[in-house]
């Protein structure tokens, strides 16, 4: 048996910015793992391994979403074994992964320890909901805002655990809905004909432990039947700006 | 409603692994529907995971696609925590690449790897809304149609399926999709019997509701005849000669979820001649027809461009027995040198060049594990089965792998073979040991590992063992537990050796389903009322359920569990399948069968003269093997 080959020295770093959109939502982590690595294969990026019997691409995620959650503000970092022109390793990795995985932007790293600039994220829920439901909304809102702590369960790796969501939202308030027609629900046999009213949340939840996601949030409005009722969208992750309270790009150090 | 997505998209938050249900696969094809004039749903009858590597439907899939004016799209098995969610709000089984309901489409395929596939046909048919029964179909039903592996029999779901199409499938969809085609242009005429008839006399199409069958009193089939004029007698299976002009699949779906095979498969030949007796695949697939070397290295290079898998499978009935496979397995090797690409090559040949092989596929990466299958613990009962390979040579074999760097080595072997007796299973211990102790002596070292993997044998239709009495849960579970002792009570090897076996219980339901006949359809049904689904799975098959559902349709009458699966079979009677033609003589098969008992030898007629199976000649066919003397060129400029 041979020694493994050795592998040939990373001379450029780069950070991509990808979305996660319609029915792709419920890719989960490791099948997006999965998917980029052959889209990386197939695109002929030059991409660098690990050395050793069973060599790996050298790709870092940072941050994340859950799966079912759409995204327009997923990030990873890749290493590679040859300088690339961007816009055209932009160009055929968007082009190597199925549609709905898309490729939003890429810079050249210049700095490091990527994933601990990404402090919050911006999260969009759109939720289609009989008026029974839709209609409590605003009252847990305030209600939710207006208290210290809000516990939820969930059920985590290592059991049931129990944590406060409260402290972690930054913000949250609901949007002005969409000018849209009123939709039956003509399908549901348990629902019945009855109307669904559209609602659009806002919400900025800092990053950090234990990690309070967005269908914590939703848990601790506490309002029956919500949580399957919302897609949720990403909108942006990155440096939050305590000043301007809002979630800045997490490229901009790299663009400078 | 032509979409079922957005009525289905709400519930996918509430199930596991919602991604197996989206579609969207790299590779896969939304026609447009109105301009198809045939359409086609395609589904393998089991989970997505399992299914969707599935070469057949991935072929169909695309050879269906590639034609003007006809579509495919695919659907799977549903896991039940869907399944009644869907019930619960009204959504049909659907299709993953339009989510439309399968109801909607003119042919509905379903590829029978094995039986254990039946009652997922069964909920997909009653969650599609189209009638269980094909003779309470209407015009705007789809025609069902079975294919795969266990089409060879399909007398069992006759009540369920309209048409079973036997053997290769590429050219009998196109030819079906032709006659579907003119009839719906001539305005559907004569309605759903005249399309059914039509591809019945085509040749090509079983259609069971076009035969009767009548049975002794003592259970026995008397007789099975056509009830329509120009209808074929036997009908016989498809064979697609010269594969290099079928380079299917092209462009190999990419799944997004996990799969059981997470590589690329390109099939290197198809049939096989080596003559195992207890080899269903081998017996119905013949003769043996391959790719050819160049043909393999252009679907290597193609498929890995348009999938960027990194690992390739060079798939058959048995790798190694490719005319230039040495060739193959070197010149890829060398194209693929530092590109981080695998090489796989599903073989069990128990020889050392099998290992030469293994070795230089794996020369730049890992040596994890080598399978052999010997299938049979005593020479004696291997001779049985005609599967010709000593002790000496197995033990050489496993040494010269464990020499080679290979640490773990798994062999295969059945229990509940025709004349087998304990001492032929205890055999597969012994002889497990002197591999051990030959590694341990050959590599100087404790850490050679090797594991026994073990499950019930299960006469099938179409091979020499089809007239034999299938062993009886009892004895092979008995049988079972006697081998586990044995090895697990030895000190010296009881960390050495691995032990895995899949009981007898599911065999014999396997057993009931391969060999029944039409009167096993009402227990089919009767088990996948009472909840049975996914029995190829242990979590969900139930022996017991299956069981009951045979006690209470075959109550009062001569026929039994037993009598379909324990009970040996005479040269007279007439068999379920008989009027269903694999091209093997049945004379032949039955001296195969005398000889096996006889401990005699049959050769491979690719390298022996013809021994008159009996395939070539009925279904015009003939063998296509190498060597082409052409070699793998290197690639440039890439
Ligand atoms: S007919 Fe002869 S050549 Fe053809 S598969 Fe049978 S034994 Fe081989």
């Amino acid at each position: 048996m041979k020694a493994p080959h050795a592998q040939r020295p990373v001379v450029q770093r780069i950070r991509v910015k990808y979305a996660k959109r319609g029915r792709l939502r419920f890719t989960s982590h490791r099948d997006f793992s999965r998917a980029l690595e052959r889209a990386v294969r197939r695109s002929r990026i030059p991409i660098a391994y690990s050395s050793g019997f069973t060599p790996h691409p050298r790709i870092s995620y940072a941050g994340a979403s859950p799966t079912g959650v759409a995204s327009e503000a997923e990030y990873l970092e890749m290493a590679l074994q040859d300088r690339v022109d961007l816009a055209e390793v932009l160009i055929k990795l968007d082009e190597a992964l199925p549609i709905g995985l898309d490729v939003i932007e890429i810079v050249e790293a210049t700095t490091s320890e990527f994933a601990a600039t990404l402090e919050a994220s911006e999260w969009h829920f759109s939720i289609s909901a009989p008026a029974e439901i839709a209609d409590q909304i605003p009252g847990a809102i305030a209600t939710f805002l207006a208290a210290d702590e809000v516990m939820v369960e969930r059920m985590s790796k290592n059991g049931l655990r129990r944590f406060d969501v409260r402290s972690a939202v930054l913000s949250l308030a609901e949007q002005a809905p969409p000018e849209v027609p009123e939709v039956t629900d003509g399908n549901s046999t348990t629902m019945g004909e009855r109307a669904l009213r559209s609602a659009i949340l806002e919400a900025v939840i800092r990053h950090g432990s234990p990690s309070v996601r967005p269908d914590d949030l939703l848990a601790a409005l506490r309002i029956e039947g919500l949580a399957s009722r919302a897609i949720v969208t990403r909108l942006a992750q990155g440096p939050f700006d305590e000043r301007a309270g809002a979630v800045t790009d997490p490229f901009g150090p790299d663009r400078k | 409603m032509p979409s079922v997505w957005s009525d289905l998209e709400p519930l996918l938050l509430q199930v596991s692994k919602p991604i197996q249900y989206v579609g969207g696969e790299l590779n896969s094809t939304v026609k447009d529907w109105d301009s198809a004039e045939v359409r086609w749903v395609l589904m393998y009858p089991d989970a997505y995971e399992v299914g969707l590597p599935n070469q057949g439907v991935m072929i169909l899939y695309e050879v269906l696609n590639e034609v003007e004016g006809v579509l495919a799209e695919r659907s799977y098995a549903i896991w039940p925590d869907l399944e009644k969610l869907m019930r619960e709000n009204d959504i049909p089984q659907f299709t993953l690449d339009s989510h439309r309901s399968v109801r909607d489409f003119d042919l509905f395929g379903i590829s029978f790897a094995t039986e254990l596939g039946y009652t997922n046909m069964l909920s997909a048919l009653h969650l599609g809304g189209i009638p269980l029964f094909a003779a309470d179909r209407t015009l705007d039903d789809p025609i069902v149609v079975a294919g795969g592996h266990a089409a060879f029999n399909p007398e069992p779901i006759s009540d369920f399926i309209d048409i079973a199409v036997l053997g290769d499938g590429e050219e009998a969809v196109l030819r079906m999709s032709e006659i579907v085609r003119e009839w719906k242009r001539e305005g559907r005429p004569g309605g759903r019997d005249e399309v059914l008839l039509r591809l019945a006399r085509s040749g090509g199409c079983y259609v069971p509701r076009f035969y009767d069958v009548e049975y002794f009193e003592d259970g026995r089939i008397k007789r099975v005849f056509p009830n329509r004029s120009d209808v074929p007698y036997r009908v016989a299976k498809h064979t697609v000669m010269d594969l290099d002009k079928w380079p299917y699949p092209k462009q190999p779906l990419v799944p997004l979820a996990e799969t059981v095979h997470e590589r690329m498969s390109v099939e290197i030949f198809r049939g096989c001649t080596r003559g195992c007796r207890f080899c269903q695949a081998g017996m119905i697939t013949r003769p043996v027809r391959e790719r050819s070397i160049t043909g393999i290295a252009a679907m290597v290079e193609q498929g890995l461009c348009a999938t960027g898998y990194e690992e390739v499978g060079l798939l058959s009935l048995s790798s190694a027995d490719h005319s230039e496979i040495g060739e193959i397995a070197k010149g890829l090797a060398d194209r693929y040198e530092g590109e981080n690409v695998g090489l796989s090559l599903p073989s069990t040949r128990v020889d050392a060049f099998n290992v030469d092989l293994a070795n230089e596929l794996t020369r730049n990466g890992r040596r994890s594990g080598l399978t052999f299958a010997p299938e049979g613990g005593s020479e004696r009962i291997r001779q049985v089965i005609n599967k010709m390979v000593t002790e000496e040579d197995l033990i050489r074999t496993v040494t010269t792998a464990y020499a080679n760097g290979w640490r773990q080595v798994k062999l295969y072997f059945m229990c509940g073979l025709p004349t087998e007796t304990d001492e032929d299973v205890m055999q597969i211990a012994t002889m497990t040991k002197r591999a051990i102790d030959a590694g341990r002596s050959a590599t100087g070292g404790n850490d050679v590992r090797c594991t026994i993997s073990i499950g019930a044998f299960v006469p099938k239709p179409h091979t020499p063992f089809q007239w034999a009495a299938q062993e009886s849960p009892d004895v092979v579970d008995h049988r079972l537990k006697m081998l586990r002792d044995a090895i697990q009570g030895d000190r010296k090897y009881a960390k050495a050796i691995g032990y895995r076996y899949h009981d007898g219980k599911p065999s014999a339901i396997e057993g009931l389903l391969s060999r029944g006949d039409r009167r096993v359809g009402a227990v089919i049904l009767r088990a996948w009322e009472s909840g049975q689904r996914f029995d190829g799975w242990s979590e969900h098959f139930s022996y017991d359920r299956w069981v009951a559902a045979v006690v209470e349709i075959f109550e009062g009458s001569p026929l039994s569990l037993e009598w379909f699966t324990t009970r040996e079979r005479e040269l007279s009677e007439a068999l379920p399948w008989d009027h269903l033609d694999s091209g093997l003589d049945k004379e032949w098969l039955w001296s195969d069968w005398q000889e096996a008992l006889a401990g005699g030898e049959v050769d491979d007629c690719r390298w022996t003269p013809c021994f008159d199976c009996g395939v070539c000649p009925t279904m015009d066919t003939e063998i296509q093997v190498g060597p082409t003397g052409r070699t793998i060129p290197l690639l440039v400029n890439r």
